[in-house]
C-alpha cells in the first residue's frame, strides 16, 4: 500500500470530491480510483470524517435569552 | 369589491369601504410580521456561524442582535423568495467588518501551505502508522481544540471556511455574502482548511 501518481492525483480532487464540485468526468475519475484503492479510501474516510467532527464540534447553541432579545427588536420600521 | 381587510389597522376598521392606503398599510404590515417570523425562526442557525466567526459568545450575541435590528430595519430592501439566510449573513458579515470584531492574530499572516493531507500525516506519523483509520478523528481531538484552531485561522480565510464548512453555504452564496468574486472564495476556502488542519495539528500534538 504505498502512494503512487494517480493517488496524488486523488488528493489533488478529494477536497472538490468532498464538496461535490467536481466536474462529472474529474468525479468519475475520483471515483474510479477511490474504489481500487484502499490507501485513498482510507484518506477519504479520514478526510470525510474529519469534516464532520470539526462541524459538529464548532456548534454551540444560541443562549434563549438571546431570542427574547431578538424578538423585541421587532416592529421598528424607521422606513415606513 | 368588498374585500374584508384584516381588524385592526388604523382607522379603516370601521369604515365600510376601506381607503386604498388602509389596505395597502394592512398587507404591508401582514408582510413585515411574516418578514420577521422568517427571519427569527432562523436565529439559531445565523449565531452558531456569528459565533464562530467572533472571539466571544458576548461579541456574537451582540453581532446577531445588531444584525436582526439592521434587518427589521430595513426589510423592504429583502426580495421575498430569495435565500434570507444569506442575505441575514451579508448584513452580518459587514457589520463585523465595520465593527473590526473578527478575531485578529497579530500580525495578520497567510496561512503556510501545507497539503491537504497535513493532519492525517501528522496524527499518522505520531501513532506509527502510514494512514489512520477515520476513527482517531474522533480519538485524537477534542472540541476545544476544533474552535481553538477555527480562531486562529486568519479572519479572511477563516470567515470562508466557517460560512461554507460550518454554515453550510455553497461557493456561490458565500462570494454574495462576503462580496468576493467565488474564485476568492474557493482560494481562501482551499487555504483555509489548510490553515485549519495546520492548527488542528499544533493543537493535538503539542
Amino acid at each position: 500500500m504505498t502512494q503512487h501518481d494517480p493517488c496524488d492525483r486523488c488528493e489533488e480532487l478529494m477536497q472538490d470530491f468532498l464538496d461535490r464540485t467536481l466536474t462529472d468526468s474529474e468525479w468519475k475519475e475520483a471515483e474510479s480510483h477511490l474504489m481500487g484503492c484502499e490507501y485513498c479510501a482510507r484518506r477519504y474516510r479520514f478526510e470525510e470524517t474529519l469534516r464532520r467532527y470539526v462541524k459538529t464540534s464548532a456548534v454551540e447553541r444560541m443562549p434563549p435569552s438571546l431570542m427574547a432579545k431578538l424578538e423585541e427588536l421587532r416592529g421598528f420600521d424607521v422606513t415606513a | 369589491m368588498q374585500a374584508p381587510v384584516t381588524q385592526g389597522y388604523g382607522s379603516s376598521v370601521s369604515e365600510p369601504e376601506p381607503s386604498t392606503e388602509a389596505r395597502r398599510i394592512a398587507a404591508e404590515a401582514r408582510d413585515r410580521v411574516r418578514f420577521e417570523e422568517e427571519a427569527l425562526a432562523l436565529a439559531d442557525q445565523i449565531y452558531r456561524v456569528a459565533r464562530r466567526l467572533v472571539g466571544s459568545r458576548e461579541e456574537a450575541e451582540d453581532l446577531v442582535q445588531e444584525t436582526y435590528a439592521r434587518a427589521f430595519r430595513s426589510w423592504r430592501s429583502y426580495t421575498p423568495g430569495t435565500n434570507m439566510r444569506a442575505w441575514l449573513f451579508r448584513i452580518l458579515t459587514n457589520l463585523n467588518l465595520d465593527r473590526g470584531r473578527r478575531i485578529q492574530r497579530t500580525p495578520d499572516m497567510q496561512p503556510l501551505e501545507e497539503s491537504d493531507y497535513y493532519l492525517a500525516n501528522k496524527l499518522a506519523s505520531a501513532a506509527g502508522e502510514e494512514v489512520l483509520d477515520q476513527e482517531h478523528v474522533v480519538d485524537r481531538l477534542s472540541q476545544d481544540s476544533v474552535v481553538k484552531a477555527l480562531s486562529d485561522i486568519p479572519p479572511q480565510f477563516r470567515d470562508v471556511v466557517v460560512l461554507v464548512d460550518i454554515g453550510d453555504f455553497t461557493y456561490a452564496d458565500a462570494a454574495q455574502i462576503l462580496d468576493v468574486p467565488i474564485g476568492t472564495v474557493m482560494s481562501r476556502l482551499h487555504r483555509g482548511r489548510r490553515a485549519l488542519k495546520q492548527h488542528l495539528a499544533e493543537e493535538t500534538l503539542a
